[in-house]
């Protein structure tokens, strides 16, 4: 992990404790707590763990151990515009897979969901809260595009 | 001023349905019409949305799907007078897809904007919590009992014991959580009701909370609906404004990710804020549930089936149904259908009508040759079992499950080995971690299977799949490792020409 200027680690300390605040620093918030940071800062540091453990007086393997159980939390960063792909029984039934490949072949990075609640209208996908019906590389590839220029 | 209704259903969405309602909006002002957009749910015929409808002479009159380029002509063609154009539906009430169906937890969905508390009042909302405050808890908690309501998350438990179980616990607090992960494949009912009628399962809720004397509610809905999520925190914003149910508040929580969490008790770990780590029952969260306090866990369509239940009487919904399954299902029909969508009927159709008369068929216009009911727990049915009628009894006779009400089509060109190895990596992703079984015996029932579809040592490995099912079902702790033999067998025993040698691979 690189070493962060010390005036942003207070500011990550002051945005963590104002996060934990809003759910009156209680420890069973600590899921939406870590989307609340993620959401902010795109994965979770170290740093806001060690900030997070201390404003929920929880010791910080209770925070690692919560965090890193559950797919949605991130201690890396990760590019904007990922495609979520359901790969899911509904969609596998047309065609997610070779959907997968195809995204494989044009360079469109993607990740693995199960279901999206779009099952009737699948192959389904996700790109930055977006969901996305009848997916094809063309529809992705313009939605990651849009995710990217909204940064 | 004619009203023109437009679903913002996250499905909606996924096929250009905020682009449609931005081009009306356009259009409106250009032309000066007068003209009052509604954004509503979706009624769930997801093959006609964008679904756009007009109110003429008091009837809804339909145009779909709509492109966002069709607007101009479709103005043009005075679909605000209910005219003639190609996409021209009719009376949307009147389709084949929606005349036929039942819609007692669905009535609502798609039809009123789902923000608006007086629509809701006036559409049949609230008298189910009104009539139940005139109520003492136990006749609540009898009317539920004797209308039959079994749990609609999947194991089918009928709500009015879990309910009378709480109301007997002493406790210093009682919650209401409602299960909102809807992880299953194939089940999207939960989302469309939360985003086209979310005061119903708040009013559900509510007279929950009357009935067992709880006083929080909290509703986990998994992390992959954020428009689930929105639509839920906003209801609950005006819910609790206009003081609805005044002693009982609730909260919104997001899931992160984990298909366990919407096993009830790794759900009330997670409502902890703790590892989604399956709990050891008994203690059964009736009596030791959220913070160790008495909890009713109840699914979304348990909870929205209530204020009809108690408004209309447990007879009438009692009248729906068949045998030991009363009252109706939402069904969810997906995969490779033409016509996928909310399908609401009494318990009692068949897998058959489901897929033909409203389905029409698959998609691709191929033969159908496997269809999963249950979500990725169920089990894969072939098509010489799709006459048993949908009830929880009958689908257990030809050992499958109804679980949530999902419904997967798969057309011929399916390979069974690789669903049946695609259950086993599913179990292996999700499992959570807690048992052998689980968590080692499909990482191993995954490699042995692509073994089988490789054409190694086929009748051995068979029997080592068997086995491994065999042990998965006898020591697992909860249905995630008990039940995931299920699609895999199925499998095997429905279609073992996909696992010879040189099945399909
Ligand atoms: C692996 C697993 C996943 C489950 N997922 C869900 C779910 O997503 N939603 C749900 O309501 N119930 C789910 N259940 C069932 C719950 O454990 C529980 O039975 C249900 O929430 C009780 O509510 P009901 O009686 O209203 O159905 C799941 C069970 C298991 C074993
Ligand atoms: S069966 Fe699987 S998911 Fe269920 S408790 Fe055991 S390890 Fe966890
Ligand atoms: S299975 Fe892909 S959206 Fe449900």
């Amino acid at each position: 992990m690189t070493a962060k200027p010390a005036e942003i680690s207070v500011d990550v300390e002051a945005n963590i404790a104002a996060i934990c605040a809003r759910y009156g620093n209680r420890s069973d918030a600590l899921i939406e707590i870590l989307h609340d940071v993620q959401e902010t800062g795109g994965h979770i540091t170290r740093d806001a763990i060690v900030g997070i453990a201390a404003a929920l007086n929880i010791s910080r393997a209770d925070v690692f151990g919560t965090l890193s159980f559950y797919d949605d939390f991130r201690t890396e960063p990760v590019a904007a515009g990922m495609v979520k792909l359901c790969r899911a029984e509904a969609c596998q039934s047309v065609g997610a897979d070779a959907l997968a490949a195809r995204c494989d072949a044009n360079g469109i990075a993607h990740e693995t969901v199960y279901c999206l609640g779009n099952c009737a209208l699948g192959p389904a996908a996700m790109v930055d809260g977006r969901l996305i019906g009848r997916a094809n590389e063309e529809k992705l590839a313009s939605a990651v595009r849009h995710a990217k220029a909204e940064g | 001023m004619v009203r023109v209704f437009i679903p913002r259903d996250a499905a909606a969405l996924s096929v250009g349905a905020d682009e449609v309602a931005a081009t009306f909006a356009n259009c409106i002002a250009q032309r000066k019409l007068d003209v009052e957009l509604v954004r509503t749910g979706s009624r769930g015929a997801f093959f006609l949305e964008p679904l756009v409808e007009v109110e003429v002479g008091g009837k809804r009159v339909g145009y779909g799907p709509v492109h966002a380029s069709d607007v101009p002509a479709l103005l043009d063609a005075g679909v605000l007078e209910g005219g003639a154009h190609d996409l021209a539906l009719g009376e949307v009430e009147k389709l084949p897809f929606f005349a036929k169906q039942e819609r007692l937890t669905f009535a609502r969905c798609g039809v009123i904007d789902p923000f608006d508390l007086s629509a809701y009042g006036q559409s049949g909302g609230l008298a189910g919590l009104r009539a139940a405050q005139k109520l003492k808890p136990e006749e609540v908690v009898q009317a539920v009992t004797e209308s039959g309501l079994r749990g609609r998350g999947g194991a089918g438990f009928p709500a009015g014991i879990k309910w009378k179980t709480v109301l007997e616990a002493s406790g210093d607090k009682k919650y209401i959580c409602c299960n909102a992960d809807e992880g299953d494949s194939g089940t999207f009912a939960d989302r469309m009701l939360m985003e086209g009628d979310p005061f119903a399962l708040l009013e559900g809720m509510a007279i929950a909370a009357h009935a067992v004397g709880a006083s929080e509610g909290l509703v986990y809905i998994r992390s992959e609906y954020p428009h689930a999520i929105a639509a839920m925190n906003e209801a609950v914003r005006i819910w609790q404004d206009a003081k609805a149910s005044p002693n009982f508040t609730i909260e919104i929580r997001r899931g992160a990710g984990a298909y366990i969490c919407g096993e009830e008790t790794s759900m009330l770990e997670s409502l902890e804020g703790k590892r989604g780590q399956v709990r050891a029952k008994p203690p059964i969260p009736a009596l030791e549930g959220l913070h160790g306090e008495p909890t009713v866990v109840n699914n979304v369509l348990t909870l929205a089936a209530v204020p009809w239940i108690v408004a209309n009487g447990a007879k009438a919904y009692q009248d729906f149904g068949m045998g030991k399954s009363r009252g109706t299902q939402p069904f969810q029909l997906g995969g490779n259908v033409k016509q996928g969508g909310l399908v609401e009927k009494a318990f009692g159709l068949t897998l058959l009508e489901l897929i033909e008369e409203f389905g029409g068929g698959t998609l691709s216009g191929r033969p159908v040759r496997a269809v999963q009911v249950g979500g990725p727990l169920g089990s894969y049915l072939g098509t010489d079992q799709l006459a048993t009628p949908m009830d929880y009894e009958a689908m257990a006779g030809i050992d499958a499950m109804l679980g949530h009400g999902g419904v997967v089509v798969f057309d011929d060109t399916v390979d069974m080995a690789r669903q049946a190895q695609f259950a086993m990596e599913f179990c292996a992703a999700e499992s959570c971690g807690k048992c052998t079984p689980c968590r080692i015996g499909s990482t191993r029932g995954a490699e042995v299977i692509g073994r089988i579809r490789e054409g190694q040592d086929v009748e051995a490995n068979l029997a080592l799949v068997r086995d491994l099912c065999e042990v998965m079902e006898g020591g697992s702790l909860c249905a995630m490792g008990d039940l995931t033999p299920q699609p895999v067998l199925s499998a095997i025993n429905q279609f073992p020409e996909d696992f010879q040698a040189g099945g399909r691979a």
